[in-house]
């Protein structure tokens, strides 16, 4: 079974995912951030790839993305860091971020190293699903990578319900239509929450976008499987010194 | 996969390039526009104010010029299709028409836009002051500083300019600070995007717009000449709209070569070029698959032109598969070759082109033509904008200014 799902039946509420961007705040403390996650409660681990066009993205993980990018963090690094990362790391690694940096590495090779260093899912918001369909469905399943939608509260029944269909892992529930790190409030969007759940979709679904400390989180997590928290994290690692340290106490403001 | 190159398929493919590849957030308004597009710009009503405000606004149809002493110094038949002349002083301008009614149409109340040398810029500021619809427009705080006529002009028609501060500060994060700034307002927004680039159906939205140039084109040679096809048309590239529409109704007649000159800035191997189809790799850029220049692990490369309109590191998914397929003739021209043309242009056509628009011109001096060739030169924009860099141009080199042009 996958680490995934393995998680969700464990875990089915209150599930928090956290993003970082490799390579940052160090080149090489990718693995010390997730690490420091995973000892201080996290749940998943989101792991962003940087690119230098991150259309989906505010400021804060833009500039984290371009600090990693000068550091010399590029695919085929960030593979050879995390070589060895099942020896220490249990919880499900997802990674994120953009199809272009995929194509040149070549998307069917990524797939595969993806898949033997013990990556568990891919999120790549710039998939649309007829592309998804036609081009790369066949590759992940081959490899079993779970692939992971965004839905907003725009998107129609029809195209959540083919989200579920076609995606695997989880449902990322964009919070509201904006790009990462906007404070809008999570509280109003109960009502989108509620007609995600009322859906009954045989995945989970994570709120992402705007949560940041634990009103949020909970607010999140009323109506749903758990939350993920991004620009939050980065900007609390890039006020600080001691990545374990940072990391415990953000973590433990999030669960209270 | 369609085998045409005039029009993409339904999922906005031009043989492998194109395509949307948008984040959800975007995807109820790029489909909402992909559903609608069509159906609103062929409705009767919309050709009518569409047709009307070409004529008695922009001032088409523009002219075709002959250029005599341009076609004595290169021994052949030249003529000028003067895009220089439109409002606003570019073919910007065809685009942003057809777009603000399009937007009307859709009940859109707010317009965004990207801009590089701010003459797209300028076209939505125009468009959007004449319909009395809100209007912002993204442009590269490196660009703001080297175009700053156009940023005033901007202010002058009620726009906000918003300086992207993000990457490498030109085209390329002006285009992606306006992406980001739809996402979060979504619902009545308009995108305005200023070339035949971004997600489908962009590309095919700006180029039956801009195809009012080649359309005039023909008919203008035709009572010319009697004939409607020149033997070349030629265009700068930089996203591709002129281009785009320069080509459009020549392209399914496999006798007229189509040239399409991009910016080699210093020079195609030099690490300072805009030449995307010379150093680029299939990508995704902005929303569609086409080529791009970028790094072997598929970071986009900032480029460089002296032409701000130029300085992009993409090109329009249907120039790519014009490139791929051979259908279009790929030449480049450096910033000093530009440069000379200006002046050339300047001195024998009385003519101050903008810096894009030269690129095409110095297309000439590498092509080996003959006396009997016509050939057309999309003239798409004047130099007004450009006057700082030719002033500094013009210091100390006296060369650029002789006196008489002795051909
Ligand atoms: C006069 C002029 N020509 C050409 C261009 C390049 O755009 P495109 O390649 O879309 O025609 C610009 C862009 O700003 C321009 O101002």
């Amino acid at each position: 079974m996958s680490r995934i799902k393995d998680l969700f039946n464990k875990k089915n509420s209150n599930v928090l995912n956290v993003y970082c961007t490799a390579g940052f705040p160090h080149l090489c403390s990718t693995l010390e951030v997730m690490n420091a996650l995973q000892e201080s409660g996290a749940d998943i681990i989101e792991l962003g790839m940087p690119y230098s066009d991150p259309l989906a993205d505010g400021e804060v993980i833009q500039a984290s993305s371009g600090v990693a990018i000068a550091n010399g963090m590029t695919i085929e690094v960030l593979f050879e860091q995390l070589k060895a990362m099942r020896n220490e790391i249990q919880i499900p690694v997802i990674l994120m971020g953009y199809l272009n940096p995929i194509l040149q590495y070549g998307f069917e090779r990524f797939c595969k190293r993806a898949k033997e260093v013990g990556i568990d899912g891919l999120i790549l918001p710039d998939i649309p699903m007829f592309e998804f369909e036609t081009e790369y469905n066949e590759i992940l399943s081959h490899y079993e990578v779970d692939f992971i939608f965004l839905v907003t509260p725009e998107t129609s029944e029809e195209r959540i319900r083919k989200a579920d269909k076609l995606g695997s892992g989880f449902i990322y529930a964009v919070s509201s239509s904006s790009t990462t790190g906007k404070n809008k409030s999570i509280t109003e969007q109960q009502p989108y929450f509620e007609r995600l759940k009322s859906l009954q979709l045989r995945n989970p679904v994570l709120v992402g976008f705007g949560i940041k400390d634990k009103a949020t989180f909970e607010a999140a997590c009323t109506n749903t499987n758990g939350a993920i928290i991004g620009t939050a994290y980065i900007k609390a690692l890039e006020n600080g010194q001691d990545i374990s340290s940072i990391t415990k106490a953000f973590i433990n403001g999030v669960k209270g | 996969m369609t085998t045409s190159h005039k029009e993409p398929t339904e999922q906005g493919y031009y043989g492998k390039f194109g395509g949307a590849f948008i984040p959800e957030m975007l995807y109820p308004n790029v489909e909402e526009l992909r559903q609608q597009y069509l159906e609103i710009m062929y409705e009767p009503s919309f050709q009518k104010e569409f047709q009307q405000l070409l004529k008695d606004y922009v001032g088409r149809p523009t002219p075709l010029f002959y250029a005599e002493r341009l076609s004595k110094k290169y021994n052949t038949t030249i003529y000028l299709k003067r895009e220089d002349l439109c409002h606003t002083g570019a073919h910007k301008i065809n685009n942003t028409i057809g777009q603000i009614l399009v937007a009307q149409r859709l009940g859109k109340n707010k317009i965004i836009a990207e801009t590089g040398a701010g003459q797209h810029g300028v076209a939505t500021a125009t468009v959007c002051a004449l319909k009395g619809i809100e209007c912002v427009v993204y442009m590269g705080e490196k660009d703001i500083e080297r175009q700053a006529p156009n940023v005033a002009r901007m202010k002058m028609l009620g726009a906000t300019v918003v300086p992207a501060k993000s990457g490498s500060k030109t085209l390329k994060d002006a285009t992606n600070e306006a992406i980001r700034a739809w996402i979060n307002e979504p619902k009545d927004t308009h995108y305005i995007i200023g070339s035949v680039v971004g997600p489908h159906p962009y590309p095919d939205m700006v180029a039956r717009f801009q195809s009012v140039i080649s359309e005039e084109m023909r008919a203008q040679l035709k009572e010319k000449t009697g004939s409607e096809l020149p033997t070349h048309v030629i265009a700068c590239v930089g996203g591709g709209s002129n281009a785009a529409g320069a080509f459009y109704h020549f392209i399914d007649e496999p006798s007229v070569k189509l040239i399409a000159v991009e910016a080699a800035g210093h020079g195609i191997n030099s690490g300072m070029s805009a030449a995307t189809t010379q150093l680029g790799r299939l990508g995704i850029l902005h929303g569609s698959k086409s080529l791009v220049m970028q790094t072997a692990d598929g970071q986009v490369i900032e480029p460089h032109s002296i032409s701000a309109g130029l300085d992009y590191p993409g090109i329009g998914p249907m120039h790519a598969h014009l490139f791929d397929s051979g259908r279009g003739e790929f030449l480049s021209a450096t910033d000093d070759d530009a440069m000379e043309a200006v002046f050339e242009c300047c001195q024998l056509e009385g003519i101050i082109p903008a810096l894009e628009s030269a690129h095409a011109i110095a297309a000439l001096k590498q092509m080996d033509l003959k006396q009997t060739d016509k050939i057309i030169i999309c003239l798409s924009g004047r130099g007004d904008k450009d006057l700082a860099t030719y002033m500094h141009a013009m210091e100390g080199k006296d060369e650029l200014t002789q006196k008489s042009r002795p051909l």
